[in-house]
């Protein structure tokens, strides 16, 4: 039972992204992108981890995929035939990259170690998924906590002078 | 096998989330299908011409949008990044006590930073 949740998330998971590079239309990519994130963020519950689905949906469905959109809809693609020219080489990537992945997993086979005990994480009773991050975010962590925030500052600062350049010029 | 068993009890306190998925997907399916066979239908060239406020469409819609619509969003998705840090320190708030508060205003300081300059470069205005 729940290895058919797992199932059907990852196979809605993997059709959405096929379809993501496989759509003509940037808008219907960036919409079969957005179901993706759903299905990503149901993942997430069944491995315990609700923080991380809230926020799969809050900043990824709400903001990241409007970004998208945005960008789609500023470069004002119609239908992009450009990267369908580029079938070989990615053929030759992803061929080899699946030949890796299967070496491993053939070898993963021969050492006898056990297959990933699938999808049930240890449940953390005594308190919430929220909370134990919380915790250790705000103890452990609090260097790479802060430096999060510097990060958003400097890629601000960034995205406004690189988007706003236009009207520098036209002001100055 | 137990831990099937508690997936299954744990999931289930997702069922209310579920239905809310389901009545979602179900109020737009039937309203639009329901609505498909419930319309009178006399199609005309006019009727099926496109509507834009009375006026003759003169262009593609499709045309570039002006990059400050990126800007806005960009802004967004930071701001909702800030937003998000705040929850699990709202939650372990009364845990973390004092210590937690300055880290809070430390990281909020450096976002009243990138604020304020947003501001001053005019970012947040329209034109």
């Amino acid at each position: 039972m729940a290895q058919l949740f797992f199932f059907y998330l990852a196979g809605i998971i993997v059709l959405t992204s096929i379809l993501v590079v496989a759509l003509r239309n940037p808008v219907y990519s960036a919409l079969s992108l957005l179901i993706m994130f759903f299905h990503v963020a149901g993942l997430y519950v069944t491995l315990h981890a609700e923080f991380v689905a809230a926020v799969q949906i809050i900043v990824y469905a709400g903001a990241i995929l409007v970004l998208y959109l945005f960008v789609v809809m500023l470069l004002n693609l119609h239908r992009e035939d450009r990267y369908h020219a580029q079938f070989p080489l990615a053929t030759l990537l992803g061929v080899t990259i699946l030949t890796e992945v299967i070496l491993l997993m053939l070898q993963r086979g021969d050492s006898g170690a056990p297959v990933a005990t699938p999808v049930i994480a240890p449940p953390t009773p005594a308190i919430g998924n929220t909370e134990a991050i919380g915790e250790v975010l705000y103890s452990t962590y609090v260097f790479p906590f802060e430096v999060a925030s510097l990060i958003l500052l400097v890629a601000m600062i960034g995205a406004i002078v690189l988007a706003k350049q236009d009207l520098f010029e036209q002001k100055g | 096998m137990a831990g099937s068993e508690q997936l299954l009890d744990y999931l289930g306190r997702y069922f209310p989330v579920l239905l809310f998925i389901g009545i979602a997907l179900a109020f737009g399916v039937v309203t639009l299908v329901l609505s498909y066979f419930v319309q009178p239908k006399y199609p005309e060239s006019e009727k099926l011409s496109t509507y834009e406020c009375g006026s003759e469409p003169f262009s593609d819609a499709r045309m570039p949008f002006p990059v400050r619509y990126y800007i806005f969003a960009m802004l967004f998705v930071i701001f909702d990044i800030e937003v998000i840090f705040l929850y699990p320190w709202a939650v372990t708030f009364f845990k973390i006590g004092l210590v937690g508060l300055i880290e809070m205003l430390i990281f909020i300081a450096l976002f009243v930073v990138a604020y304020v300059y947003a501001w001053k470069k005019g970012a947040l205005e329209w034109d």
